[in-house]
């Protein structure tokens, strides 16, 4: 098998001893369990990406032209809309992550994985919830509640195949062959104890009225707390560290951030729901929550920072670590913009405008869905056992998801502030509030292409690697030629 | 102590999720569940309902809100879309639809501001043949084109540039159940703030 620099910088070549040999094979080992599972998780994620792609830019497009598409029942924009946030959450994001996950826990716990058998049905599982899902809201079907309009068949799948998928991890991280547990696997063990009970207690339809509401809104923010947020985090304590070679600058700060993001993450939720009909208490509480979400960001932004200080010019020929450290800076981002956003005077003008989408996408898309290209771009090649064939199109990938997230949401971010103010003056017609945002949901529209191209191509480059087609190269794929690198020192915190 | 610390840790996690659902969902459901249905607040009717499902169907409430902000935040008032919303304005309501997005105005109270059916179903056909500039989708499959109108059927007054020729366009019972909900979105009786 090629070597990799990265895998290198572990364990110099040089001074390969027995240990270093044993270590290989048990990675290897660890690989072969892993790979059928992890591509098949990743293979359907990016077919969800794609279609759920195509479904953002088709919402977009009908707020410009409303017309457009405009006497096709299934592609109205109340049913695409949904259908855009469900794929690309429970289909590209869950199934991406699911697969990170499957390989991480394995590496993390040196041991193969366990129950690979049971990863397979809960794939297949959660692929029909997700299509049954999509189907039903195409037809008319959805629950009506925002991020969970799956009717509760395709729920009762999703949460099926999750079970079994962490059960397979739960046993995986049972047979582990390591004392140390490392930052990532707090985040992931976590998230499949929080998780499962989330999204059962919220497909239950227990509650009626406001407090459904509130569960609502409970449930769409933890669904981000404690799912979505732990895979980003996992992926980003691993791969900083792994790709730059030094350990993570403090396990200290790794603890401080984990318990006060698990406080304060899950109290968040009713921010959605500033100046609605509920009791202020309730409100107030989630908004101090909020901010007190400066203090795990804080933690894990300096822990980020400091790992990758000095090593910043890594970025120059990494891809892995140019999209991770470009999805750990938008989580840093959006999360001091999430507190800010929450305080009620801010929330006056930012809620019920394009605002808050970008401030959404900012979060999924700039730091979850990027991070989770760069923990593709390393784990692939490993599984297939074939490098990227074409560095040129990662370049073209990165920038047109990176600019393309940028403008998306400087475009609604300013868009959505203007339409706010001029909403709360009563003096502004209506319709031209709604005129007024025309350029900057143009803007946003061509954003969305420019992303849909970068997905494209990465799609393609994907299924190229998975069929192991391609030119054949034999180091991996780098922006460009890097400089020698130091060995790493310690042997505690490093992933 | 790996077991006692692995314990402390699933004890944790677990105790995070668990009081965040009492505080926010927990809590306000013992609290709100005792407050009695306003008296002046009036059931749906089925006919109501169905137009309800139709609203959910095609997903209006990704652009319309329905809950009144109080006076002092922003200005729901002055716009004319009600008095601040209460939680007894919801009582019936499953699933609700207080709705996260104002790409339109709000519709709390829309049957109060705009109660003509005629508007509705025209509104609903094509938006922009009563609201020039409107982003509004149309909803051309609520109604039927032919040659002419059953006993109870509505007919749209339309434009002669819009109008089919030799044909009119006539209402289903979805567009009417649709407008008929519309019509019933009232919260204008008085409530204790
Ligand atoms: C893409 C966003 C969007 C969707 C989806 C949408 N609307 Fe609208 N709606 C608007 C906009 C913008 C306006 C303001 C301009 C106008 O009157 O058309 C509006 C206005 C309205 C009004 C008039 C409000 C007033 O104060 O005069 C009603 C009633 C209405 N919509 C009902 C609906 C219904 C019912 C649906 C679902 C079948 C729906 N809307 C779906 C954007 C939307």
């Amino acid at each position: 098998m090629p070597r990799r620099k990265s895998d290198v910088a572990g364990s110099h070549a040089e001074f390969k001893s027995r240990d270093a040999h044993a270590d290989e094979h048990l990675r290897i080992s660890i690989d072969d369990s892993a790979r059928t599972p992890t591509v098949f998780y990743f293979a359907t994620a990016v077919g969800w990406l794609v279609v759920g792609t195509i479904a953002g830019v088709i919402t977009s497009l009908k707020f410009n032209l409303p017309d457009f598409l405009g006497d096709i029942p299934a592609l109205t924009f109340g049913r695409i809309r949904p259908v855009h946030l469900n794929t690309v959450m429970y289909g590209w994001a869950s199934l991406a992550g699911a697969g990170m996950i499957v390989w991480l826990t394995a590496r993390l716990c040196r041991v193969p994985l366990q129950w690979g058998w049971l990863q397979y049905l809960a794939a297949i599982f959660w692929n029909l919830g997700v299509l049954a899902g999509t189907v039903a809201i195409l037809t008319g079907y959805s629950q009506g509640l925002e991020w969970l309009e799956f009717p509760t068949f395709a729920g009762a799948l999703i949460a099926g195949g999750f079970l079994l998928f962490a059960a397979s991890i739960v046993q995986t991280f049972r047979k582990r062959n390591v004392e140390h547990l490392y930052v990532s696997l707090w985040y992931i063990m976590a998230s499949l104890l929080w998780f499962p009970v989330l999204y059962v207690v919220a497909n239950l339809g227990i509650y009626q009225g406001v407090v459904e509401a509130a569960m609502n809104w409970w449930y769409g923010h933890n669904a981000l707390a404690t799912w979505f947020t732990p895979i980003g985090l996992a992926g980003a304590y691993y791969f900083i560290p792994k790709v730059i070679g030094r350990p993570i600058y403090s396990y200290y700060l790794g603890l401080l951030g984990f318990w006060a993001f698990a406080l304060f993450y899950n109290w968040n939720g009713i921010h959605h729901l500033v100046g609605g009909p509920l009791p202020t208490w309730l409100v107030t509480v989630s908004i101090v929550a909020s901010v007190m979400m400066v203090v795990p960001v804080m933690a894990v932004a300096v822990n980020h920072h400091m790992t990758t200080v000095n090593h910043f010019r890594m970025l120059r020929f990494s891809p892995t670590l140019r999209f991770v450290v470009f999805g750990s800076m938008c989580y840093t981002a959006v999360s001091f913009q999430g507190s800010l956003e929450s305080i009620r005077s801010i929330q006056e003008v930012a809620h019920f405008t394009h605002y808050t989408i970008g401030h959404a996408h900012l979060g999924v898309y700039g730091f979850l869905t990027m991070i989770l290209f760069g923990a593709m771009y390393y784990i692939i090649p490993r599984l297939a056992k074939w490098e990227w064939p074409y560095p040129g199109l990662i370049k073209v990938h990165f920038w047109s998801t990176a600019i393309g997230i940028a403008v998306y949401v400087t475009a609604l971010s300013i868009g959505g502030w203007f339409q706010g103010i001029e909403m709360n003056d009563p003096s502004i017609p209506f319709l031209d509030v709604v005129r007024n945002t025309q350029p900057y949901l143009w803007a946003r529209s061509a954003s969305g292409v420019l992303i849909l191209v970068g997905h494209l191509i990465f799609a393609y480059q994907f299924f190229v690697v998975i069929k192991r087609a391609g030119p054949r190269r034999f180091a991996p794929a780098l922006f460009r030629e890097p400089a020698p690198l130091e060995p790493a020192t310690t042997e505690e915190q490093r992933p | 102590m790996m077991f006692v610390r692995s314990f402390v840790f699933f004890l944790g996690v677990l105790a995070t999720v668990f009081f965040g659902w009492a505080a926010l969902v927990g809590i306000p459901d013992a609290m709100i569940s005792e407050i009695p249905p306003p008296e002046d607040l009036p059931r749906y009717t089925d006919v109501q309902l169905f137009g309800r499902k139709i609203y959910i169907r095609e997903g209006c409430l990704y652009c319309h809100s329905q809950q009144v902000r109080p006076e002092g935040f922003g200005s729901d008032d002055d716009r004319f879309w009600g008095r601040p919303s209460v939680p007894g304005d919801y009582v019936y309501d499953k699933p609700h639809l207080l709705g996260t997005m104002r790409t339109g105005p709000d519709l709390m109270n829309i049957g109060v501001r705009q109660p003509s059916v005629d508007w509705h179903l025209i509104h609903l056909y094509n938006p922009r043949l009563v609201s020039p500039g409107s982003i509004m989708p149309p909803y051309p499959w609520l109604f039927n084109e032919k040659p002419s109108a059953g006993p109870n059927e509505r007919v749209l007054t339309l434009p002669d540039s819009i109008a089919p020729k030799g044909n009119v366009v006539v209402a289903t019972e979805e567009a009417t159940a649709l407008t008929e909900y519309l019509l019933s979105l009232n919260r204008s009786y008085p409530v204790r703030q």
